[in-house]
């Protein structure tokens, strides 16, 4: 067990390191008078030590990472972490909370899906069902082995994201994916005039950037925190099951339920998309069958789309 | 004896001079005009290129499903006209062929055009042009997209040798004998490019051993270049592009692209230069012949790529089939169309020798490459409006792709781009390599001629 702890102690205190040289870097900045202009005094104060030894109080919201560590921390990952969802398609009812809190947090446009409802039917006549689609975070994934930067890379944590601070907007990783789980930002994106000034976090791919590449990231900004991705928590019909499959754990994002992971697949048939293709998803599906909705044509087209008919067709 | 031979030498070279070296200085209104259009175009591209920095990919009709459209379209066909250089001297040349002594310069020009100029096309495609030097900083050998920029420059360095190299004689004569027609800036070039070249027979020797070496080094690297290109896509899990064949296909297609790229380049060089006592209905009876071949192989490669998953009909391998197939299929015609006009007409009209005369081997060299070019938007195309999964939840225009005006616009610059350095090397260097055709004649070239 202390061995498990100690790399990511060590890796804590680095990080601990590299924070408070940043803080100091920003106060000296500050000493000079360029960031002081927009101080209030009822601000929760921090007290820090500067580079030279002495301890001064900052103010909370200066405390930010810069764009560097913020990189090299989002390239890195969660150390001991394998992360995996279960997607329920039994409980999936079409709500589309998932679509719409992922789009709000990735500030996409409604054409951009990170995830992806969609209505599918196994074979003709098998009947429909909804089917939430984000990226398979595939453990071998056929987009991460094309680019020709790194810019989109897999974590140690099996997370597969992609760096728009990098990414020169060839668009090999969106040919090579078999799953359509990429968008591209074909123009400016939605908020680009009010995300002008923030910090490009890559674990949120926020501010998005036009000529880049976006994906599913699993909310990797939550699962830093310990919290569950923005689809997961939002569904209000329970069809998400989260967590770490080194832990053998899943947490349902609506009941909040713990489950064995090893259970939930074996018990229910669970299965992967596309698996003769090899890419290895970390995304399970269980099966559709005992349906707690009916299916509805049509009510999902808001995009000006006809009926589906089926798998390639 | 050696003063006759001498003075028959003088006669000859002095003829060889007068009908290649002619028209370097001249410059009729018909090729200012050439050369104003073809700038004007290039202009109105680089116009629309800015609108596309400006705004964004989202000008061209290129969206997340079909994300690749005519800028790697034509990407895939410059690269594979580029190829005719290593056909042409080096794999007809290597085994001896004799008679491609006057057009292998041209071949070799467009080669070097249309390798430069593909490079333009991948960056017209690219969503943030401004990060390509992360190519170079954060490059990853383990992409074909690395594979195939290094072996373009590859391509492009030795193409440039191989065009310059057998030029080191034909620019010592220049030097020796065109100082009074030639403006002083010009001739000064020349000069300086001949490299000193008195044409010792040890100046011969490294020569012909260095071009030898070249030659023989060309093909590989134009293999590597043309099978990484055909990678970008083979080396993917689509339907139709999942395919094992691949490389030799694109290889074969793009001898046949080149060979009709070469045709219409011999004819309209000929005619403008009046060379109908070099490039001879001979020369493009045998070009023709050439055509033939590589198309027959080509023909072969198509064969292949669409009966055997054709016979499985695998689900998504159907879809793709179906769409290239069926004339109710989104590329049907347009398929049809490339394929009887780009391929099996030229082959079978090619056979009968009233076609291998240059007017109609010109025509049909024209119908090669223009079907060349939409060969390789039905390759990249159509595979991307079949995914996998359904596509659902975007608008209707995610389901197609139809090229804007813009995207053609800039299409077509890079086009003119590739017809403009070849007009200029036509003009600046003799087509025609002269002392390849003096030494073809029986002139001793072993002296400063």
């Amino acid at each position: 067990m202390s061995k498990k702890i100690t790399p990511e102690a060590t890796s804590r205190r680095n990080f601990l390191k590299k924070f408070s040289i940043s803080v100091g870097g920003a106060t000296a900045v500050s000493g000079l008078g360029l960031l002081s202009s927009c101080v209030s005094d009822d601000e929760e104060k921090v007290p820090m030590l500067t580079t030279d030894g002495k301890v001064i109080n900052r103010d909370k919201s200066k405390l930010k990472l810069n764009l560097n560590e913020m990189q090299i921390r989002s390239r890195e990952g969660l150390s001991g972490k394998k992360f995996v969802m279960v997607i329920d398609l039994a409980k999936c009812k079409n709500a589309r909370k998932c679509m719409s809190a992922c789009q709000g947090a990735h500030h996409l446009k409604p054409e951009q899906h990170h995830i992806n409802v969609l209505q599918t039917e196994n074979a003709e006549g098998t009947g429909f069902y909804y089917q939430p689609k984000p990226c398979m975070h595939c453990d071998n994934p056929p987009c991460t082995k094309v680019c020709p930067v790194d810019a989109t890379f897999k974590r140690k944590d099996g997370i597969v994201l992609i760096d728009n601070e990098r990414c020169i907007g060839c668009r090999f990783c969106i040919a090579a994916c078999p799953y359509s789980a990429r968008v591209f930002n074909w123009s400016e994106p939605k908020y680009y005039e009010g995300d002008a000034n923030a910090v490009y976090d890559m674990e949120l791919n926020v501010p998005q950037k036009k000529g880049t590449v976006s994906k599913c990231l699993f909310s990797a900004d939550r699962l830093r925190i310990g919290k569950l991705p923005y689809c997961v928590s939002a569904c209000p019909n329970g069809t998400y099951w989260f967590g770490d499959a080194n832990e053998d754990a899943v947490t349902n994002g609506t009941s909040k339920e713990t489950v064995r992971l090893s259970s939930l697949l074996s018990d229910n048939g669970a299965y992967t998309l596309l698996p003769e293709l090899g890419t290895k998803p970390s995304v399970y599906y269980l099966p559709p069958k005992d349906r707690m909705f009916e299916y509805k044509e049509g009510e999902l087209n808001y995009l000006g789309e006809e009926e589906p008919k089926g798998h390639h067709s | 004896m050696s003063e006759n031979k001498k003075q028959s030498d003088e006669a000859i070279m002095l003829k060889i001079r007068e009908d290649l070296l002619t028209p370097m200085t001249k410059f009729p209104l018909s090729y200012k005009i050439w050369i104003g259009s073809l700038l004007t175009i290039i202009a109105v591209a680089i116009w629309g290129y800015t609108i596309q920095l400006q705004n964004g990919l989202g000008e061209t009709g290129m969206r997340d499903y079909v994300s690749w459209g005519v800028y790697i379209a034509s990407f895939v066909f410059f690269v594979a006209t580029a190829l005719v250089g290593m056909l042409i001297s080096a794999v007809v040349g290597l085994v001896g062929q004799k008679w491609i002594t006057p057009i292998s310069r041209i071949a070799e020009m467009i080669a070097l055009a249309f390798a430069m100029v593909a490079g333009i096309a991948i960056v017209a495609d690219m969503g943030r042009p401004d990060r390509i030097l992360n190519l170079l900083f954060h490059g990853r050998f383990q992409s074909p997209i690395i594979w195939d920029v290094t072996v373009v420059n590859l391509y492009i360095f030795i193409s440039i040798l191989l065009l310059f190299l057998p030029l080191l004689p034909d620019l010592g004569i220049i030097r020796n004998h065109m100082k009074k027609d030639l403006p002083k800036w010009q001739w000064n070039m020349y000069n300086i490019l001949s490299l000193g070249w008195v044409g010792t027979p040890g100046q011969y020797k490294i020569l012909h051993s260095t071009l030898r070496v070249l030659l023989i080094l060309i093909v590989p690297v134009a293999m590597a270049l043309h099978t990484v290109t055909s990678w970008l896509s083979a080396l993917t899990l689509r339907a139709g592009w999942d395919s094992t064949i691949f490389g030799p296909y694109y290889v074969t297609g793009a001898f046949v692209a080149g060979a009709g790229a070469v045709l219409v380049a011999m004819y309209f060089i000929r005619k403008a230069y009046r060379l109908e006592d070099y490039i001879t209905d001979f020369h493009f009876d045998k070009m023709g012949k050439l055509m033939v071949l590589v198309g027959l192989v080509y023909l072969y490669f198509n064969i292949n790529e669409f009966l055997v998953p054709g016979y499985k009909m695998k689900a998504a391998d159907a879809d793709h089939i179906f769409t290239l197939f069926s004339l109710n299929g989104e590329y049907g015609v347009m398929f049809w169309l490339t394929q009887t006009f780009g391929l099996l007409l030229p082959i079978t009209l090619g056979l009968f020798k009233p076609f291998r005369k240059p007017f109609p081997m010109m025509l049909i060299g024209l119908a090669i490459v223009i079907g060349a070019w939409f060969k390789r938007v039905i390759i990249i195309v159509p595979t991307m409006i079949h995914a996998y999964l359904p596509i659902q939840n975007v608008p209707e225009s995610f389901h197609h792709y139809t090229p804007t005006g813009l995207e053609i616009t800039v299409t077509l610059g890079i086009v003119a781009m590739a017809v403009l350095i070849i007009s200029i090397l036509v003009k600046l260097f003799p087509v025609i390599s002269l002392w390849e055709i003096a030494e073809e004649k029986g002139v001793d070239i072993h002296k400063d001629l």
